[in-house]
């Protein structure tokens, strides 16, 4: 007797746990219709910018948001395959493939930041200083200077790869060269242990800083700009794609209302703004 | 070190003041894997039982391929899940990719074979003769199982522990197929890896130590019911 009552308690705890999943609220799915899927890059969750600004949108226009926070290089990939409705993204050359291609439609300029190379206070390449990010990356591979590459298909690495590509540089195999295959805020974490330099936003670099030993040795380079983008996904392509509500997200994302918190977005934690809005602006005339 | 006393301070000071979204993501980590248990014990006795129980061609291979998904990495479990679940996929009528429920499913997936290669062994390890002694005493064959699974409780609840240990604690696949959605999805361990991105380390350790905290009370309750009707 005693056994099976040890027994029946056990199975009750848990058909209890089920009942009470059951019955949440938190459970219960929103009507179909109304999800739209974001993919977007670890930034814009890290920053915390997202989570101040999806609220506000799903207040005024009832749709419910998921938020897949992945590199840009995934979650295009996830756009590519019709597996979200919309994207907010960084990785340009890879977005005007995508839009090519015809999975994208109405890209649109949203915000920039910008990257900067952080390294060492103790700066062992004697990178401090440099204007040209291209120079200094050409230095880093001839003192052979320790280097911390994400590796992951993000925006941040498809842009180290273009400013290498500049600099005439391959540092693939090279000993000096490590992949750490994380995310930016854990990369960062690995290089500041490593003494290492390595290429990173400004916003995740800013809101991590006070744990890191790393400083910005050189930024300001018009290459650095970091330029992200919104991308509607083609329900021409995808039919099960959630097309308005991917408009409405775009729409939201440049209209006045959003840029104006992008502007200020920031600047009472960290003291500057983690991004400056550009919607209607032209990628050319960014950071003159 | 002053980091991880930061932690425990921040939170106990989460616990204490009951906030809100703490609460909420706790309270769903444990739904979910709860539910993910329960399934999961479902699956695993009853598999694990008959394995146990018959003699079939290929047992030890199945044996074999029971005791690997046992180490079934949760982030294999995560793709192999989302990939069905997939708008395009084969599954995806059902809408549910980044759900509460499609992290049910997933954590099943990883609890499962930790179940049934438990129950399995714990039903194996009974005495032959007792099978023997149940049905000479009168017993049908679904009494004999019955009576088989009350014997083998002891290491049965540790079969449950073990899940749903192996559950509450798997990001890989929580992360996948629930996206860590605010106020949805969002689950102490995903959670605490977001935090970590962020650079938040303090409030990444102190949901870690919730998370400890929770798998502790869950396990004393586990423990205390299995402890006492220890066979003496």
């Amino acid at each position: 007797m005693k056994m099976r009552k040890g027994l029946t308690w056990a199975v009750g705890l848990m058909a209890a746990l089920i009942l009470m999943a059951g019955f949440s609220p938190a459970q219960a799915a929103p009507v179909k219709q109304k999800n739209l899927i974001l993919a977007t890059t670890t930034s814009t969750q890290d920053t915390g910018l997202l989570d101040y600004i999806i609220p506000i949108f799903e207040k005024k226009t009832k749709y419910f948001v998921k938020t897949i926070a992945v590199g840009s290089g995934a979650a295009m990939a996830m756009g590519q395959k019709g597996e979200a409705d919309a994207l907010l993204v960084h990785s340009p050359a890879a977005e005007k493939k995508l839009v090519e291609e015809g999975y994208g439609v109405n890209r649109r300029l949203v915000m920039h930041n910008d990257f900067v190379i952080l390294g060492p206070a103790s700066d062992p390449a004697g990178i401090k200083g440099m204007k040209s990010a291209t120079e200094a990356f050409k230095k880093l591979a001839a003192t052979g200077s320790l280097f911390m590459t994400r590796a992951d298909k993000s925006g941040t690495h498809a842009k180290e790869m273009a400013i290498w590509k500049a600099a005439g540089v391959n540092p693939e195999g090279q000993k000096w060269y490590q992949q750490t295959g994380l995310g930016m805020g854990q990369t960062l974490g690995v290089a500041a242990e490593k003494k290492a330099y390595t290429l990173s936003d400004r916003g995740t670099y800013l809101s991590m800083k006070k744990n890191l030993g790393l400083d910005i040795l050189s930024e300001g380079d018009a290459v650095l700009l970091n330029i992200y983008h919104v991308i509607e996904v083609n329900p021409a392509k995808w039919p099960k794609v959630n097309a308005p509500a991917a408009k409405a997200f775009a729409d939201f994302m440049v209209s006045k209302q959003v840029q104006k918190i992008i502007k200020t977005f920031g600047v009472d934690k960290y003291g500057s703004p983690l991004f400056f809005p550009d919607a209607g602006k032209k990628v050319e005339d960014l950071g003159k | 070190m002053d980091m991880i006393l930061e932690g425990l301070k921040q939170a106990f000071y989460l616990l204490v003041t009951f906030d809100p979204e703490v609460m909420g993501i706790t309270w769903l980590s444990l739904k979910i894997s709860g539910t993910a248990t329960f399934f999961s014990l479902f699956f695993g006795i009853s598999v694990g039982t008959v394995v146990a129980l018959t003699e079939f061609p290929g047992r030890r291979l199945v044996v074999s391929l029971i005791n690997t998904g046992m180490g079934l990495p949760p982030v294999v479990a995560g793709l192999i899940v989302t990939i069905f679940l997939w708008r395009n996929g084969p599954l995806g009528f059902l809408e549910i990719l980044y759900t509460p429920t499609a992290m049910i499913i997933a954590q099943s997936l990883i609890a499962a074979p930790i179940v049934t290669g438990i129950s399995l062994a714990s039903i194996q390890q009974l005495p032959r003769n007792l099978r023997l002694q149940i049905l000479a005493l009168g017993a049908n064959r679904l009494q004999m199982v019955w009576i088989l699974i009350k014997e083998a409780r002891l290491p049965l609840l540790a079969a449950v522990m073990a899940g749903f240990g192996g559950v509450i604690s798997e990001v890989g696949a929580s992360i996948m197929v629930g996206g860590n959605i605010k106020g949805y999805s969002r689950v102490l361990t995903t959670a605490t890896v977001m935090e970590t991105g962020k650079g938040n380390f303090e409030i990444a350790l102190a949901l870690g130590f919730i998370l400890l905290l929770l798998a502790f009370i869950i396990n004393a309750v586990l423990t205390q019911v299995q402890q006492r009707q220890r066979p003496r």
